[in-house]
Formats: C-alpha cells, structure tokens, sequence
C-alpha cells in the first residue's frame, strides 16, 4: 500500500507516494534528496536528525513521514539563502563549534528553536536545551559559545 | 613617533576553519549521502550468539523476498574473499592469528560477527528479508572477561589458541625484582580499564563500485586512513591497488574506530562485485555497536615500590587485554607498543617490568580508542602515585615532585628504550597549581570536609608517545606498513595552491591548519590555499590520521615540501631578476635583490613564470610543485598537567564535576583555538570513562548497553567548562617543533577525574572503586567503608540507605 503525501520543506512541497513506515528522516533524505539531515541512532537519542516541524524542534526519526502530511519542515539547507549564513551558522563557525560536523545541522536546528521561546540563554539554559543533541567531538563547550554568540548576534530577537 | 607593527602571523592565529561552511549548510557529503544510479543496499544478519557453531544457514526464502538482489553467506565468498589479516605481527610475543573471515564459516565468536549479507532494491526490503534467513546454530559456552578467559579451563575460541592467549608480550627495564625486594613500601591495585564504545556520531558504512567490465572498484568508506584500507582491501579481494579508488568523503569522526576494515566494508565490495551494481551499507548504531571496533578493557595488577620518603623504585604490573573474537587490524600494538613502553611516564623510575596478556574473548574486536593504550598507562601511573602518596602521608604533588623527571630540551632516554624528545613536566604542573591555588584549593576541601561537604581534588600529570613514527621502528615492533606521511604542494598558473597530502583528516581541521604552515611558508594568503586529502586517486600515499599524527608527521612533510618549493622560486627568480642567488633574499612571499627591494617577484609572479616556462634557466624543469615523503626520526612526546575538583554527594553517590583544568604541551601551536577544540572533546571523552561509560556484557556475552538509550555518552547538561591553558616546548626534531595534540585530553582526564573521586572519599577510607563511577559504585563503596569504621563519619550521618 502506498500513501500519497504532501510535505513542505524549506518553503517546496514535495508530493511523493510512500510506504506507510516510512519514517520522516528517510523522506527527507531518501525522497526529497535533503542529506543535511543526518541518521545517528536508531533510538532517538543523538539528536542528529533534528529538524523543524512547524517551527518546533523534533527528531525526525521519531515521526512517521505519513505523519508530516501536511506539514511544514525546515532542514539545515533551508536555514542559509543565497550563500549568506543565517546568524545561527556564523555563530557557529566563528566560536568552533563544530569539529566533524556531523551532529551540527540538528544542533543548528535545535537551536534556532532555543532561541525563538528564549531569545537569551544562560549557559545553563543552553546545556540543557541541548542535551538532547549528541556531540563526541567537542565536549559541547564551543557549541555553548557558538549559543550565546549566535544569540548576542542577533540582538535578542528570535 | 611610529612603531613599528610586527604583520599578524598566521601560523599561530585562531583562525576560522576553511572547512566548516559546508558543514554548516548540510551540502557535506558523508558516505551514506552518497547515491548513485542503480544503487543497491546491503544489510547484514548477525550472530544473536556470543559463541556458536553455525550447523546450518536457509537463505531460500530470503532469496524470493521483494526486492532482493542476491543473499550470501562464507559459502559464496570463498576462493573471492580471503580472511582479514592482522596488520601488527608483535614479535617475541608468539602470536597466535586466526583466520578472520568477512563472513562467519563455521562458527560465530561474537554477537554480531556477521553470519549472512541481503542485497535489495531498498533499505527496507533488505532489512525485511534479513528476517527471512533461517539460522541453526549450536550454542557454546563463552567467555568475555580476560582475564577470566585466560584461566585454565574457559571455553576455547580458536583452535590455534586453545587458552585464548593471543599473545604474551613483556617489557622490563633494571632490576624490578631487586627493586621490590628492598623496598620500604609496596602499594597494589586492581584496576579494571573497562571497555568502551568510541560512539563517533557517525557509524561505519561503505558504499562500493565495482565496474565488471573494467574490473575497477571505486569505494567510498568511512575511514581514518584511505591508503590502509586500499592495501588492505588489494589483499583480501584481489582487486589490483592500480584498480582500486578509496575516497574517505567527509568523515563524521573516528577516534580510532575507523582504523580497522571491518568485515562490513569487504562484504559491501563482495556484493557489488557478485552483483555488477553500486552497493552500499550503512551501520545502524545498534549494529555499530555490535560490529564496529570498541575500546580499552583491559584488567591490570599493579605494584609500586618505593622508599619511605616517596621515591619510586619500582613498577611491576600483569595486563590482561580483552582482544575480542579476532584479532583487528592494529589490535596487538596498542596494550603493548602503546602502553608498555610509556609505563615510567614523566617520572624517573629505575626498574619497570610487565607482562601483557592479549587474550581472544567471546566480544565485538577491541581496537584503538582515543589515546589507545596510553590512557591505560597513564591511568596506572598516576593511580599508583595518589596510592603511595596516601600510603606514606605525603601529598599527591610531593609525591610526583620527588620523582619528575627534570626540564630536556633535546633527548630523555627512558627505562623501556624510548627516547623523549623534550620535556619540561615540573613548568606544566606548577601552570596547573598556580592557576587552582592549590594551597588554597586543599585548604577549602579541609573546610568543607568539615561541614560535612566531601570535595575531592585530582591531579595527574602525563606524556604520552604520538607522531608516530619511525618506519623503521613500527618494522622492528612488527607493525606491517610504514608510518610516515606524504604531501605534494602545488602552485597553480595564477598562484593559488592546492595541497595533497596522504593522512586524513575527519574533523580535526587540517584543511585550516595544513593552510596556515602554507601560507607561513610561503607567503600566500591562507584563503589561496586548499587542502586535498581522502581520495587516493588523488593524494600521495600516506598511512592515515591516528595516534596524533597528522601534523607531527604529516605536517613535517608538508612543512618540507613547502621548503622545497621556495629553494626552486629562489633560482628562478635569480634567473628573473638577473642577479646571483646568493644575492636573493626571500620575506613574506616575496624575492628580492639584496638591499633593492624594488627589483623583487612575488610567489605568485613565479609561479605563473614557472608554470608558463618562457624563461627557465637552463635545466630547470618547469612547474612549481614539490613533494616530500617524511619519515620521522623519532615519536613526538606531548605532554601536561591536569587537576579535576569534585564534589560527592554521600546520600546519593553522585559525583559533580565542579572545575577542570589541563595544561597541555603539543609545542607551537598552530590554530590555538583548534587546539583548545581538541582538548575539550579529549577531556570530555577521558570524564566519559571515568564516570558513566562503559560497554557492558553479560556472562553469556549478550551486549547490554546495545543501544545508545543504554550507554552513556556524555551530554552538554553533564559538565562543566573545561579551563584549557598551555606551555610550549618544541618538538627538536620537527621542522615546525609541533607534537600532536588529537589525544592529550583523553589521556590525562580518566585517571585525573577518578583520582579526585577517590580522594573526596578519603574520610571513607575508599581505595578503589570500578569505573565508571556511577552514583550506585560510590554510594555502596561509601557504605563500605564506613561499615569498615576506620574514622569515617558513622552511616546515620549520611541518609538512610
């Protein structure tokens, strides 16, 4: 059986016919072509495949594509325009806080969601927000800077 | 009045990495991003068994699944795959190898070792028709402690080592038995290193092109060192190295683990070779793992002795080093070579000897891990230290002040036949005190101590061995390859420049720092600079990126072919400008007439006429290119001083991290912030092990901590700001004075962390506690210790258990 489905992500919609099982993280790779999204468990800890569902962080190995029917996705490919890096990238790349880079777009992603409900964290803040997003390169200290800059960047705005 | 400016240099500059916008963006391509037309996808049936005989495998039903492409078991594979060999031969140790087959022949030796191969259209089919392979197997008993698997009477592996020894190696320096026998103090430990899961958050894969036509394989693999794993994959498929194309694309971290071939990544090119078409695996983190290389575990018997006022006299210790069911590719060098030879590290300590068991146990294979065997070393020394410091009355500095070796610039040579390069350990730890206040740290441990606050502090001090290293060396340890580097640098028409190099980086930022020694070099803006590394149809051979080689070694060779390039632009711009070269001087990328800087030529105006060649001098080729091959004449010796401050809760058992601060040598550093980089993720890795890792099997050999929801990795809530500080010490040997820096962290911070748990539960008269130091392991150890009595607070104090 397969399921028709519509999904939109980073502003395109993308209407593909799926297996019912097929889990976000795999549309968004396999079926929309978006590999910025990264697989790095099979039990919803890493946090690597974070993405926006609507404007909220979420593990996209958690959800079933049928699921986002509907519903509006942004990835790490949405988050720059025109070769300019969002605030959030920059921030990123000026404090170090990514090493082999493969958990950085769902750390991107969680968070720009951080810093639309709370525009300035506290480091314990960040920590927190982030615990659900596994680094074993940089022992999470440049991404807390990367945070807070990314946060200074932006003038407390989300 | 003007003063003058010295121009910002950029070799020493925290500059931004050139590798990160690509990152950022989600454009990098790791290998499970890549695609191509016709591509298949493998999955990999396991042994659900620690130990097994496999009586029968029915792949019929799997076969007609939807979507399948072919099923394969060892059957399939034979007179095509040869078994994996191990690539460190230890001599004098009689190892014992055993064949280690992609695909599991007759018998499984853990759970995990791969028993059967589904190929399908999709990742889902092929998963689904793993279900459909029926396996009989006749369980057997197993073994998964070593030194349990080392007794007499534990359940055999392999016949070629009926007693799981794999190998016995020894290291002795002076006279240790004289040394114990006159000794006035004599500590002992237990110490279980255990074993560890590297976790990089990418898990292995492969995705392998095999053209029938041509009989070319192309592969794309996860790996540390491209070069290895094509010489390697050359031997077991007999594909030609001429005909084989390894790229590592982007690598999402290693720490070892992406060292060894694997047996997924033969049976990935095995498929696409039986089937004519691209396939490609990808680990699950469960299957990672199971399949994927793990770390450590290693059981250790120590003793030190020592005289009455602290001065060690001697070390004697007995390692048994789990190997797991086969030995992997650089499996035997690292409880060994790594390990033993570091046993005195930065302290003068006249007679050493000890015994290393490599024993085969019933677990996925044990390989490098962050620091391999180092940590291990380092971890027994520094244990041993706090425990005579505890035996004699002394305090733990006093005790390792009595023995530090003193500041060399130029060779220590060491008890076990190792030559240090330069060292100045006391600098390294007075930075560390004097940044605590150490007086006053002790000071207020006393006082909260009094209030019923148990504040525990742990110093450390380490050098470890990296850079490797001499070939000629690894040839004489048996290592079966050579551990030099390679780096070509190329000068375009319009003077931008590209450099190949053969080690391969996966995160650690050479494409930046190897930019950087360029543009030093050279005088080139770092921007004009791009670094080319993992693919070795297009870089030199290099043996890889490990045992922080990268720039000690690799580094060397680039440093050297820059050299190179600026000898061939002073000639020609002698030849240019018409003036003897013995009148050209060279600064900043430019050549010019001695005391006429105006008649001069930039780099770039050479490497354009280099590269046109309207006008060489006579004999001179044309091209501004160089490459060098640099084997190094020595290891480099990083070293450092640590301290960990925390504080245990005795209700609970829980430990906080309240400070860390390491003080790192590597020499200059080229990118401080890429080295402040390293050495928190080191750190934080080393605190892993000490308090909540740790790869857990039951006696059946069944992997308990299976998933990521099950082991510990450290998360950002867990832990402190880590205060990074340095000093610097040249390297005398390297062209640039640089050391390595990728392990330091891991490598001082496990024993500096346990040490400071210990000593916060002093008052408990706590000696030893297994690692990791979860709140269950502290809080009965508390209880013990105050059921002991021995003047520790009475347990009513301390809640209700």
């Amino acid at each position: 059986m397969k399921l028709p489905v519509t999904i939109t992500i980073n502003g395109r919609a993308y209407q593909r016919e799926i297996e019912p099982r097929l889990l976000l993280v795999h549309f968004l790779r396999d079926m929309a072509g978006l590999t910025g999204t990264k697989i790095g468990c099979d039990t919803s800890q890493c946090g690597a495949c974070t993405v926006l569902l609507d404007g909220v962080a979420m593990k996209s190995c958690t959800c079933l594509a049928a699921q986002a029917d509907g519903a509006s996705i942004t990835t790490i490919e949405g988050l720059s325009a025109d070769g300019q890096l969002a605030p959030i990238q920059e921030a990123f790349w000026a404090k170090h806080g990514l090493q082999c880079g493969f958990c950085t777009p769902g750390m991107v992603l969680a968070t720009r969601a951080l810093l639309e409900t709370t525009p300035q964290p506290t480091p314990e803040q960040i920590r927190h927000a982030l615990e659900g997003n596994m680094c074993r390169c940089t022992g999470y200290q440049n991404i807390v800077r990367s945070v807070q800059h990314a946060a200074n960047m932006m003038g407390g705005r989300p | 009045m003007t003063v003058a400016v010295e121009p910002a240099r950029v070799f020493g500059s925290g500059i931004r990495r050139r590798e990160d916008p690509r990152l950022l963006t989600g454009t990098a391509r790791y290998t499970d991003d890549i695609v191509l037309p016709g591509l298949a996808h493998a999955a990999i049936l396991r042994s659900p068994h620690a130990h097994a005989l496999i009586m029968r495998i029915d792949t019929s039903r799997a076969r007609t699944a939807p979507g399948v492409l072919g099923v394969f078991t060892a059957a399939d594979t034979d007179g095509i795959l040869t078994p994996i060999p191990c690539c460190w031969l230890l001599p004098g140790s009689k190892l014992k190898t055993t064949p280690y087959h992609p695909l599991a022949k007759d018998a499984v030796q853990y759970v995990g070792d791969p028993v059967a191969v589904v190929v399908a259209e999709s990742p889902y089919q092929a998963q689904d028709a793993l279900e459909l392979i029926d396996v009989e197997y006749e369980p057997l008993p197993a073994v998964v402690d070593p030194q349990k698997a080392a007794q007499q009477g534990a359940p055999a592996l392999h016949a070629e080592a009926p007693d799981n020894v794999a190998f016995h190696w020894t290291v002795t320096g002076g006279d240790v038995d004289a040394a114990f026998k006159c000794a006035d103090v004599i500590v002992r430990e237990r110490i279980v290193q255990q074993r560890l899961i590297p976790n990089a958050m990418e898990t292995r894969g492969a995705v392998a092109q095999f053209v029938p036509a041509t009989g070319e394989l192309t592969l794309w693999n996860t790996t540390q060192n491209p070069h290895i794993v094509r010489f390697v994959m050359s031997l077991v498929t007999g594909i030609p190295e001429d005909r084989l194309r390894v790229i590592a694309p982007e690598v999402g971290g290693g720490f070892g683990s992406k060292i060894a071939q694997i047996p997924g990544d033969f049976i990935t090119v095995f498929c696409s070779m039986k089937l004519g078409r691209p396939v490609k695996w990808t680990e699950t983190r469960t299957e990672n793992y199971q399949s994927t290389t793990h770390g450590r575990d290693h059981v250790q018997e120590v003793e030190l002795a020592a005289t009455r006022d602290g001065r060690v006299t001697g070390l004697r210790c007995t390692v048994w080093a789990g190997m797991g069911g086969y030995l992997s590719t650089a499996a035997p060098g690292i409880p060994t070579i790594l390990h033993g030879l570091m046993l005195s590290g930065p302290y003068t300590i006249p007679a050493v000897k000890e015994d290393v068991y490599g024993v085969y146990t019933n677990t996925t294979p044990v390989e490098a891990y962050r620091g391999a065997g180092r940590p291990e070393a380092t971890f027994m020394l520094e244990r041993m230290m706090d425990r005579l410091a505890d035996e004699i009355g002394l305090d733990p500095v006093d005790v390792r002040r009595r023995n530090i070796i003193p500041p060399f610039q130029n060779g220590h040579d060491v008890i076990t036949g190792l030559k240090y390069d330069s060292g100045n350990y006391e600098g390294a730890l007075a930075k560390v005190l004097e940044h605590v206040s150490y007086d006053a740290l002790r000071a207020e441990q006393k006082a909260a101590r009094d209030k019923g606050r148990y504040i525990g502090i742990g110093v450390s001090l380490y050098v470890e061995i990296c850079g490797l290293g001499p070939s000629q060396v690894a040839g004489a340890v048996g290592f079966q390859g050579g551990l030099w580097e390679s780096a070509i640098v190329r000068f375009h028409p319009s003077g931008k420049v590209n450099v190949f190099i053969g080690a391969s980086p996966h995160g650690q930022g050479e494409e930046t720092t190897f930019a950087q020694i360029v543009a030093d070099e050279l005088g080139v803006a770092v921007t004009d600079v791009k670094v080319v590394h993992g693919d070795t149809d297009a870089t030199p051979m290099g043996w890889g990126t490990y045992g922080s080689r990268t720039t000690a070694v690799g580094g060397a060779a680039l440093a050297i072919a820059t050299r190179k390039i600026k000898d061939k632009a002073k000639l020609l711009a002698s030849h240019l400008l018409e003036a003897a070269v013995e009148d050209i001087d060279y600064s900043s990328g430019r050549f010019f007439v001695r005391g006429v800087p105006d008649r001069h030529k930039t780099i770039q105006d050479i490497a354009l006429m280099a590269n046109v060649a309207w006008n060489m001098p006579e004999g001179m080729e044309a091209g501004l290119e160089a490459t060098s091959f640099y084997d190094p004449p020595n290891f480099t010796y990083p070293f450092g001083a640590h301290v960990a401050v925390v504080e245990v809760d005795p209700e609970t058992g829980h430990v906080t991290l309240k400070r860390y601060v390491a003080v790192d040598d590597c020499g200059p550093q080229i990118n401080p912030v890429i080295v402040e980089g390293q050495v928190h993720g080191g750190v934080v890795q080393g605190i892993g092990q000490a308090l909540w890792e740790e790869a857990v099997y039951d006696d059946t050999g069944q992997l308990l901590t299976g998933s990521l929801a099950d082991y510990a990795i450290p998360r950002a809530d867990m832990l402190p700001d880590i205060e990074v500080l340095s000093t610097v010490t040249p390297s005398p040997h390297h062209p640039l004075g640089v050391k390595g820096i990728g392990e330091a962290g891991t490598i001082a911070s496990t024993c500096t962390v346990y040490n400071a748990v210990i000593d916060a539960l002093e008052p408990f008269k706590v000696q030893s506690v297994r690692m990791p130091l979860t709140p269950e392991r502290v809080w009965r150890a508390i209880r013990e210790g105050a059921e002991r009595g021995a003047g520790a607070p009475p347990l009513d104090t301390l809640g209700a258990p």
